[in-house]
């Protein structure tokens, strides 16, 4: 993983500020979205080579949850987004 | 012993001695020493015994690479095990031991490993020790391990302290030698912010041993000139006596600096070692290049030196190899040392230069013996002579000192940590690094560069490339652009027809025939060859010793070196003291104490504690007389239940929620509704997670329209957070509501028993009566007479007429005195989690015990609190899972010994009465258990299948571990109270 990860708010900060949940690439389905739905939300996850979009939480920073886009194998760091500004909806 | 110092020249400054031990010896060295060279100048070659064969071994090189002269520095709690002598700076009092040998190091018994080295050959313990299996671990790795080995770690603790830091610079430039010291002073001159960082004490790489002149200048003079601009430099640090040992993504740099390794008298105030992250825009790698060794028999007696190394001892150090010097070299580099030799006055007995076209322009005094090899060295414990084949011939030249040279191979280590592979130039003879990466480029003989002159050049121009790229568009070379004049010789990969062995891993003792075995036994690819030789896998990590196992293997394979490949460089680039990477992180520093504002209050009340994460906790408050934790709990239990008793509970987790969607927010946090909890009001919410299974519990009250106070356990308090930011920045961004944690803010107090409300209305200045303040009530309130406000809350978990006050945490002791002192009349007791913990399962409360990621709110009894109107809300949706439905959910009950002269343990299983004792049988699981000084009988809390439907039921109690059967049956978890007549008194 990246040593540096730059906080939209915060900056360029050391990785070990920040706590990593997973992929950021799921929405939370709609109550009645059905059973396989929300077992695909709750329990499936891609494991990609390659690109890939995780929620990253400042936890000793800003506090903000953020999108972190980053490849998996060369561990460069694409885009960092605060987690509000990705559309997501409940 | 031959080496010894001259009366002049070098480095050092005799002004200066400084004494030293070796072994227990008194020895004394110069200031500009390091105990490499001092141990020469005292005549000590033998430092050591090989790791496996116990062979003598003497140093062998002048830097990093030492794979020999490893040795134990320190004493007590500083001994510092397998340090390399090279790297050693010399100060006044260091102690030093050298290491793998019984009884010592001039005699070591374990020398006899030698005679058996046929039995040692590579791969001998897989083929040695197949049988008897028995065998191996109680005779064949003990004696393996005896008498293999490097130094011993002590076991006392290291009184020193260790710290961490960031640095951040434009241009980070590896290694102060000429091209390090072109690159920085470029990127100064052009105003970047530059770091500079060495491994040594002294700047200046190979220049600190160059006699040549440079561009008209003397090398020492070139350096004082240019360390002294780069010195008048704000923008540049110059960090000496600091490793940079990794490159990391985001160009990130790990470097340890050694701070006060060099000293006896230990500041306690500041580190022995720092662990430096450097975040550099750009870097260069300015790291130099390794000396190769030439692999002939006897090539590890002591006496046998680096050609390079045997020169930087001669210019830094003035030490004289021996009394008669020969030289073995394949390039011109062996030259170089004999020319400085002969200058000192010593005599070189003989050039032995493998190329038949050898060294036209040489013009000393020493013969040269072109197209000869030295075949093998001899002597045992210092060198005797040399036996060279020159022309078909073999003959014999005596000396004590032998200089050898087999070319130089890049120190490319860092340039590979990221994953790029080294590339085999056939016109380097070497192989390289990619010469640039992002961030990154490799300068000097790094990148294969031969001549001082080339490298300054070379250094600089990269530098302002690469300043360029960073948009220092003035950034100018400060060395003209200067062709390389060093050639290249074809390597010498080994030498045929040695008699002796021939070591190419010193460090692993693994020597060519162990190669030549691993080729023929198919163990030839170069990752193979190096697990089954262990070549390269010892602490010097192969730095002398990987190039040529692979120059061999290719000769062996007859395919080119680039066939053959590398194995994988990985940080550290030297090895680290677990002390700098540790840190500060130790003891109290890694774990820290969290105390409550109530600590002191609780200490003076004689409270014992219990650490719970972090905290601590007041666990329970002995009395005179007490000789049991059961007596103190069991008296603080009745007390509460009869009069009062105050507790402590600032530790629960607690988040100010505040914002217009504050009640929608919780709505959809809690499966239980909130939209209408009227303000003044707590309510107890349970926390799902989306998989609906149970996360959390705890009250949360409305103390205005769009401000919650929510408590959380004192375990989830930070995980509890981190949810309610995700749920409200990732899923809800649209939803009005923000958070403070106020954990530490608050003190918060219990006050509980039949007498609580007598006792905290003396501090209250509002009205407490059921009916202006009845159960579950929420307010801020007035205390003292006005003098301090705080929170009130009517919550219970102990069952009784119970209150929650919290206060700003500094009056957290004060306002606790004064309830204990309004309670003494009313026979007040503090009381601590032992006693909140009984009483609590005596009500039938559960807590992480119960909640333990396994149960479903229906499971703990608390279906009716899963609101069905809500539209939505976290784990809604999985809730409905067949599988979460089904009747025989472990479901919560209570059980007791049917004869209250017995017990049982926490964790013990339920079986229907009758039944066989196996996990087929199993009915559940006791959660929660202890003696409840109320029913005069253990008690406990279980999940059960069936649970509820089961009150009444005989089970057996069974502890499979203890092979315990406790008979009993099965109740109400509600054993106190259960009409909860109490609790609304």
């Amino acid at each position: 993983m990246a040593s540096l990860i730059a906080c939209p708010h915060c900056g360029p900060r050391p990785k070990e500020e920040f706590t990593v949940r997973g992929d950021a690439g799921i929405t939370r389905p709609a109550p009645d979205a059905g059973e396989d739905a929300w077992y695909a939300y709750v329990y499936l996850r891609d494991n990609p080579r390659g690109r890939h979009k995780e929620h990253w939480h400042h936890t000793s920073g800003c506090r903000r949850w953020l999108v972190v886009e980053r490849d998996t194998m060369t561990h460069a760091i694409y885009t960092v987004t605060d987690a509000s500004a990705e559309g997501e909806t409940a | 012993m031959s080496s010894y110092r001259l009366s002049k020249g070098g480095r050092i400054d005799r002004a200066k001695p400084l004494d030293f031990t070796f072994d227990g010896k008194p020895m004394q060295g110069f200031a500009g020493d390091t105990l490499a060279s001092a141990l020469l100048a005292n005549g000590r070659q033998l430092v050591g015994r090989s790791f496996k064969y116990h062979r003598p071994r003497g140093i062998l090189t002048a830097g990093a690479a030492e794979p020999n002269a490893l040795v134990t520095i320190g004493e007590g709690g500083r001994t510092e095990a397998n340090t390399r002598a090279t790297l050693v700076e010399l100060y006044s009092g260091l102690t030093a031991k050298s290491q793998n040998r019984w009884p010592s190091v001039d005699f070591d018994l374990g020398a006899v490993n030698s005679l058996l080295s046929p039995f040692l050959s590579a791969g001998f313990y897989y083929k040695t020790f197949m049988w008897p299996a028995a065998f191996w671990e109680k005779v064949y790795e003990p004696i393996v391990r005896k008498a293999a080995g490097l130094g011993r770690a002590t076991y006392q603790p290291d009184p020193d302290s260790y710290e961490k830091c960031w640095a951040h610079c434009d241009l980070l430039v590896i290694g102060a030698g000429p091209s390090g010291l072109a690159a920085a002073l470029t990127a100064g001159r052009a105003g970047a912010r530059v770091i500079l960082a060495d491994e040594g004490f002294e700047a200046g790489g190979s220049l600190l041993s160059e006699t040549t002149p440079i561009g008209g200048k003397s090398a020492s003079d070139l350096l004082a000139q240019t360390l002294a601009e780069l010195a008048d430099m704000p923008n540049v640090r110059i960090f000496s006596r600091t490793t940079v040992f990794g490159w990391y993504d985001g160009n990130v740099f790990g470097a340890v600096e050694s701070v006060q390794k060099n000293t006896t008298t230990v500041n306690p105030n500041r580190p022995v070692e720092r662990i430096w992250r450097i975040a550099a825009k750009q870097a260069i790698l300015a790291s130099g290049a390794e000396e190769r060794p030439l692999v002939f028999g006897g090539n590890d007696i002591p006496g046998v030196m680096m050609a390079s190394a045997m020169r930087s001892y001669l210019n830094r150090q003035a030490i004289a190899p021996g009394k008669s010097t020969v030289i073995f070299t394949n390039d011109a580099s062996g030259y170089a040392t004999a020319a400085d030799l002969e200058a000192a006055g010593l005599e070189i007995t003989a050039i032995v230069d493998s190329r038949p076209d050898a060294a036209r322009t040489w013009t000393g005094k020493a013969r040269i013996l072109p197209g000869a090899v030295i075949v093998d060295a001899n002597g045992g414990k210092s060198l005797k002579g040399v036996t060279v084949l020159s022309n078909g011939r073999p003959e014999t030249i005596s000396a004590d000192a032998l200089g050898m040279s087999g070319g130089w191979s890049p120190i490319i280590h860092l340039a590979c940590h990221r994953g790029a592979k080294p590339l085999w130039s056939d016109a380097k003879a070497a192989f390289l690094a990619p010469e640039t990466q992002e961030g990154l480029t490799v300068g000097g003989a790094a990148a294969g560069i031969g001549s001082i002159d080339a490298c300054l050049a070379d250094g600089a121009g990269k530098a302002a490339s690469a300043l360029h790229v960073l948009g220092f568009s003035n950034a100018a070379a400060a060395f003209a652009e200067k062709a390389d004049t060093a050639t290249v010789s074809k390597p010498l990969w080994r030498i045929h027809g040695s008699k002796g062995k021939a070591f190419v891993d010193y460090q692993n003792d693994v020597h060519l025939k162990d190669l030549g075995l691993a080729v023929s036994e198919g163990y030839g690819h170069v990752e193979l060859a190096k697990r089954y030789t262990t070549n390269g896998m010892a602490t010097d990590q192969g730095k002398l010793s990987n190039i040529n196992a692979i120059g061999i293997l290719a000769e062996a394979r007859k395919v080119s070196p680039a066939d053959v490949g590398t194995t994988t460089f990985r940080p550290f680039y030297t090895p680290l003291s677990f002390g700098a990477l540790t840190g500060a992180s130790k003891g109290k520093h890694f774990q820290p104490v969290r105390k409550s504002p109530l600590h002191d209050w609780a200490k003076k009340n004689g409270a014992v504690f219990v650490e719970t994460g972090l905290w601590y906790r007041s666990s329970w408050f002995p009395k005179a007389g007490e000789t049991t934790w059961r007596e103190s709990v069991d008296r603080e239990v009745l007390n509460v239940r009869k009069n009062a008793g105050i507790c402590d509970v600032s530790t629960l987790g607690k988040i100010e929620i505040f914002g217009k969607d504050a009640a929608e927010f919780l709505n959809r946090i809690y499966c239980n509704a909130f939209l209408k909890l009227p303000i003044g009001k707590a309510r107890y919410g349970l926390m799902l997670r989306e998989d609906g299974m149970i996360y959390d519990d705890g009250t949360t009250s409305r103390l205005g329209e769009t401000h919650f106070f929510m408590t959380t356990t004192t375990a989830y308090a930070a995980g509890v957070m981190n949810h309610l930011e995700f749920c409200a920045q990732a899923l809800w961004p649209d939803l009005d509501v923000q958070f403070s944690s106020s954990t530490d803010q608050w003190a918060q107090i219990a006050v509980a028993g039949p007498k609580s409300r007598m006792i905290l209305q003396t501090l209250v200045d509002e009205d407490m009566s059921d009916a202006a303040f009845p159960f579950l009530g929420a307010k801020e309130v007035s205390l003292c007479g006005g003098t301090l406000t705080g929170r009130l809350f009517r919550i219970s978990f102990s069952g009784e007429l119970a209150y929650e006050l919290a206060v700003p945490a500094g009056y957290g002791e004060a306002i606790a005195d004064a309830i204990m002192e309004a309670g003494k009349p009313h026979g007040i007791c503090p009381y601590g989690v032992e006693a909140l913990g009984v009483m609590r399962i005596e009500k039938g409360h559960v807590t992480h015990s119960e909640i333990n990621g396994t149960v479903i709110p229906s499971d703990l009894g608390f279906a009716k609190m899963v609101s069905a109107a809500k539209p939505d809300f976290i784990g809604k949706a999985m809730l409905s899972r067949e599988g979460l439905m089904t009747e025989d959910r472990l479901s919560l009950v209570g059980v007791k010994p049917l004869d209250p002269a017995t017990t049982f343990k926490t964790g013990s299983h339920i079986l229907s009465d009758g039944a066989v004792p196996s996990l087929e049988n199993d009915q559940g699981y006791v959660s929660s258990s202890c003696y409840s000084p109320n029913l005069g009988s253990t008690i406990g809390l279980a999940l059960v299948k069936h649970g509820p439907k089961r009150h009444g039921e005989h089970v057996t109690v069974w502890n499979d571990l203890k092979n315990e059967y406790t008979k009993a049956v099965l109740c109400s978890p509600v054993f106190f109270d259960p009409e909860n007549g109490k609790l609304h008194g």
